[in-house]
This record gives C-alpha cells, sequence and structure tokens, in this order.
C-alpha cells in the first residue's frame, strides 16, 4: 500500500517542459514513487529534459487539431481502465493542466484539489495545503474518496532539481474517441512575442495598478522595467480594463512571481493581488492611499503620487 | 431568391444561453471561515461575482447578434440568495433556476458541477453554456469543464474572444504561448476570461424588471443528484493554520525626494 505510483502531467511551453512541471517531477520522486509523466504532443522534443528531472516513462498523446485537455484526459482514462490506474496526479497549475484534471475527474468520479503548494503522504492518506484569503490562512485537506487522487499545485511550490537522469522512454499514445466532447478544434495557433525576462521567471518585476488612472501610463511601467532588466506585470483591475494583455496579470488568476524585488505602483494589494506577489524577496509599493494593504507587506512603502514618484526615478535611472 | 431566404432564416436562428452565476461575499470585505465547517462564510448578503458579469455580458450580446433568443442563469447559493442573481437578470437575462439547500455545505467542485450540469438540463439545456474562469472567492477553476464532461459537451476554456458565425463557435483561446484560433460546433460550453467584454451597468427600468422575472428554486434531491455536501465530497479539512506573516517595513510619505530613497534600496540589493 501507500502512494507507489504517480503521474506527473508536464504541462510543455515553448517547446519545453515548463519549470512548474520540473518541480512536480522532483516532489514526485521524493515521495519515493514510481514516477510516469504525461505530456500532450510529441514526447521525442521533451523527453531529455524530462528524464533529467528524473522520469523514467513518458506517455506522449498525440492530440492533433484536439484541444489537449480532454484529449490527454480521455487517454489517461483509458490508461486507468486498461489496468494501470495511479494512486496520484499531479498537475501544474495551468491552462491545459487544469483541463485535463477537470475532465479527468469526471471520467474517474474523484475530486480535484488545486491551488496547492505542499502535499504530504502518510501510508495511503494524501494531504494538500491551499493558501487562503491572499496567502494568510493555510488550509490542509486529506483525500477521503478513494485513489486516484487528483491534485494541482501553483507554481514555485517546491524547487526543481535536476537528477541527471537519461532521457525518458517516450510511449506514443494514441486519443480514443472523444465523441461529441471532441467537437472543438485548434485552426491556428499565435505565439505571442515577448522581448526581456518573462513575467514569472524575471528577477525584478514592475507593476502597475489602478492607480495609474490611464492606460498610456502604463508606458512608464515598462519603462521602469526595463531600465531595470525586469520584466512588467499588472493586477487584475487593468486587465480587466483592457490595458494590458492577460498574460501580464499577477495574481491568484494570473502569474505567481517570486523575484528578488518586485515594485507595485498604484497596487492597493487586493487579495487576487498579494497571492501571486507575497513570495517576493523584496517588496516596493508605491501608492497615494496610506491606508492600502500593500504597506503592510511592503518593505519599502512611498505614499505618495506615483505620476511624480516614477518620472523622477526613471530619469535617476536613465542618468546612472 | 431560395438561398437569400436561407440565409435570412439562418442569420435569425434563435441561440439560447445559459451563464453560470456565483453568488459571493463582496470581496472588498476580509473572507473567513466559519469554524465548525471549515468553510467560507457566506452567510449576509452576497454580490455577483464580478467575473461572471462578463459572461452576462457576453451572453446578451451573443443574443442579440442572433437576433432572437434569450439568456437564462444558473447558480448554486445557501439560504435562498438571489441578490446576486437579480443583478444579472437586471443586466437583461431572462429567467434563473437557483439550487439552494442546506445539504449543499460542504460540496467539492465534482459535486457543484454535476449540481449545474443539472440545472442546465432542468433549463432544456442551450446552445451555449459560459462561465467564468474561476469564482473570486473559492477559485477551484475546474468546475466550468468538469459540467461540459458531465454535460457531454465540447469546450473551450479561458476564451479571450468569442463570435458564433453560422452556427460555429470562433474562439481565441489563451494558451501558455498565446493563444488558440479555435472553432467548435454548438451546443459547446466555454469559460470566459475577465476583461472578454465591458460589462453593462443594468439601467433602472431593468432593476425595475428584474425583480418580477422568474427564479426556480429547486434543491439537490429535485435535481437527482446525490450525494451531496460533506457526504458527497472526496476531500475533508484536516486543519487550518495562519501562515507566517510577512513584517511590514519602512513606510515614508513622499516630499518629492522619495525616488531617491527607492534607488539607494535598489543599490543596497545590488540589483543596479
Amino acid at each position: 500500500m501507500g502512494i507507489n505510483n504517480i503521474w506527473v502531467f508536464a504541462q510543455v511551453a515553448n517547446g519545453a517542459p515548463t519549470s512548474g512541471s520540473l518541480e512536480l517531477l522532483t516532489k514526485a520522486r521524493s515521495m519515493g514513487a514510481t514516477v510516469s509523466v504525461w505530456v500532450a504532443g510529441d514526447g521525442a522534443a521533451t523527453a531529455a529534459v524530462l528524464g533529467e528531472f528524473g522520469a523514467s516513462k513518458v506517455f506522449a498523446v498525440s492530440y492533433g487539431s484536439n484541444l489537449a485537455g480532454v484529449a490527454v484526459a480521455s487517454a489517461m482514462k483509458a490508461s486507468i481502465d486498461a489496468g494501470q490506474a495511479p494512486d496520484l496526479v499531479m498537475f501544474p497549475q495551468s491552462y491545459e493542466g487544469r483541463d485535463v484534471m477537470a475532465r479527468l475527474s469526471v471520467k474517474v468520479g474523484r475530486t480535484v484539489l488545486t491551488n496547492n503548494v505542499e502535499i504530504v503522504a502518510d501510508g495511503d492518506s494524501v494531504t494538500v495545503t491551499t493558501p487562503i484569503f491572499g496567502g494568510n490562512t493555510l488550509v490542509a485537506t486529506t483525500f477521503t474518496g478513494g485513489t486516484p487522487y487528483l491534485a494541482a499545485f501553483r507554481p514555485k511550490s517546491f524547487v526543481p532539481e535536476s537528477v541527471a537522469g537519461p532521457a525518458a522512454e517516450v510511449v506514443v499514445v494514441n486519443v480514443p474517441d472523444l465523441g461529441a466532447t471532441g467537437a472543438a478544434q485548434v485552426i491556428a495557433v499565435h505565439v505571442e512575442e515577448t522581448t526581456g525576462p518573462k513575467l514569472d521567471e524575471a528577477n525584478i518585476v514592475v507593476s502597475g495598478g489602478r492607480g495609474l488612472g490611464e492606460s498610456a501610463k502604463y508606458e512608464m511601467i515598462e519603462s521602469l522595467a526595463k531600465l531595470l532588466k525586469g520584466a512588467p506585470g499588472a493586477s487584475r483591475a487593468i486587465v480587466d480594463a483592457g490595458w494590458v494583455p492577460y498574460s501580464y496579470q499577477v495574481g491568484q488568476t494570473g502569474k505567481v512571481v517570486k523575484p528578488s524585488v518586485y515594485i507595485a505602483c498604484g497596487i492597493s494589494g487586493a487579495t487576487q493581488h498579494m497571492v501571486g506577489m507575497k513570495g517576493s524577496k523584496n517588496i516596493i509599493a508605491i501608492n497615494k492611499d496610506k491606508e492600502a494593504p500593500i504597506f503592510g507587506i511592503a518593505d519599502l512603502g512611498i505614499v505618495g503620487d506615483l505620476h511624480k514618484v516614477l518620472p523622477k526615478l526613471i530619469e535617476a535611472l536613465q542618468g546612472r | 431568391m431560395g438561398c437569400a431566404k436561407w440565409v435570412l432564416v439562418r442569420k435569425n436562428r434563435d441561440m439560447n444561453v445559459i451563464v453560470c452565476v456565483k453568488q459571493i461575499p463582496d470581496p472588498a470585505n476580509p473572507g473567513a471561515l466559519d469554524a465548525s465547517s471549515n468553510t467560507l462564510k457566506r452567510e449576509g448578503k452576497l454580490i455577483l461575482d464580478e467575473s461572471d458579469s462578463y459572461g452576462v455580458e457576453m451572453a446578451l450580446q451573443l443574443v442579440a447578434a442572433a437576433g432572437g433568443g434569450e439568456v437564462s442563469l444558473v447558480s448554486m447559493a445557501p439560504n435562498s440568495e438571489t441578490s446576486g442573481l437579480r443583478t444579472a437578470l437586471a443586466m437583461g437575462a431572462a429567467k434563473a433556476v437557483l439550487v439552494s439547500d442546506p445539504a449543499l455545505l460542504g460540496s467539492d467542485a465534482l459535486t457543484t458541477a454535476k449540481i449545474l450540469a443539472a440545472a442546465v438540463t432542468r433549463l432544456g439545456g442551450a446552445d451555449l453554456i459560459i462561465a467564468a474562469t474561476e469564482s473570486s472567492d473559492g477559485y477551484t477553476g475546474t468546475v466550468p469543464e468538469q459540467m461540459a464532461e458531465v454535460l457531454g459537451l465540447p469546450s473551450v476554456t479561458f476564451a479571450k474572444k468569442v463570435s458564433v458565425e453560422g452556427g460555429m463557435l470562433k474562439v481565441n483561446r489563451q494558451t501558455e504561448d498565446g493563444y488558440d484560433e479555435v472553432t467548435c460546433p454548438l451546443p459547446a460550453l466555454i469559460s470566459v476570461t475577465a476583461g472578454v467584454v465591458e460589462p453593462r451597468y443594468p439601467s433602472f427600468k431593468g432593476i425595475m424588471a428584474a425583480k418580477s422575472k422568474p427564479v426556480d428554486e429547486v434543491t439537490a434531491a429535485d435535481l437527482g443528484v446525490t450525494p451531496v455536501g460533506w457526504a458527497g465530497a472526496g476531500q475533508k479539512v484536516s486543519s487550518v493554520t495562519q501562515a507566517e506573516a510577512r513584517a511590514a517595513g519602512e513606510v515614508i510619505e513622499d516630499d518629492g525626494e522619495a525616488f531617491a530613497k527607492i534607488v539607494t534600496f535598489l543599490e543596497g540589493l545590488k540589483v543596479i
């Protein structure tokens, strides 16, 4: 008994497994189980990296023009029905990861626990931990139904560690007949070009919020981020307002960032935002409201008008 | 002529849309857990989750573009709560099914999806079902896709641009790298990201009209879904603890020279 067989769904982005996926692989390995990885698409491209982080086998689902979520979930279900049920399936909290686990959840009649940052197995019992209320409170939840347990994890919950393993064996898995659920088809793929470091990997992140007042002022955030060789981010409020794309969003719905320095400009510090950035090593906040919750977690808080502070800061940095 | 008429008929094809809406405690107030059940406290007035206002608006626009049909709502909430539903009805939705049942306390995401799917079926289904990507209070983020699987429907999650042309759904779906263009025949389910459309404010006339719009209140048993609540949940809360608090640092008022303080701080960290 115990948790002996773990599946990890690896999210692939720009042709490589995301660091969040490698974290889960590392964690699964540390739990002393046999770990197999599932990927959507061509396994040959990812087998080397997944092997390096300890995967012995990669199930590569050739999903064609289907959406990956329903295709991978159906392939997993077919494998379970064929007698290869795992005890636990771990998912990164990614776009595809959420689709796969939701579909699989219904197919196997098991609940899913999402937004976790920790997992502990004790014999057959598995408990996961989720931060709520902006990370002020930690809720530990134990699975009570049967296996497989389905759990999703926020990025940066664990540290990925290479074991310098050989390339994983790739097992190509065909997609079972999806019936009506497979009617959605991808007709074109668009890759958004980004310059500078990625938001969730940058050493410095400069984010703007509603306090900017208008969309044109976001230029100040971009200039400052560029000067600091960091990445620009945003609160949900200005993403909702359409000032910047969704991919800029820092928070529970968007990216989780843990840079060395996080500079929050005109962001009051809603729970939604704080949960995505409070793990930053150093936080600087500029806000005109001295009661703003962001000051409660800032190492350096500036109560003032960002329209006055930022231009001076940018000028000072340009002069260096 | 026959061809032109056919086009006309196609253009006027009615479009019925069901929107899943959640009624949540005002996010402006700090959340709390009920000490006995370890569930989110949801007593008092609930409001329409802002995340769902985008789906309601999207539904109203798609029905208007089709030239006919209506928008219906499904919601699960304690204490026969309808104030959030009334907001969506005031925006222009025609009717709602509210599942309110003390037995639902402690329901997990899978049970919630089964309940909402049964509510959709009670309404006779729809051409399109719309949900937010996740709620603003529980934010599990799996219920829409779980509903699609329960209903045996195709789904497109994280839709950031949506249109319907000739009975075919066209969606730009957010991905890790950018976005995918996805087509899908109806009926289907989509989850929409915040900001996909600009939600309208309910008009005074809309608010007055909403008071008399039908809300069909049902229990889990009425929908034939069992077991529910803690009994049906594949999970139990084993502990609730306070996370280590992050201490506040220095807070200063800008006297015109605060920028220099930031420069010094960054220098101290050796990042500039």
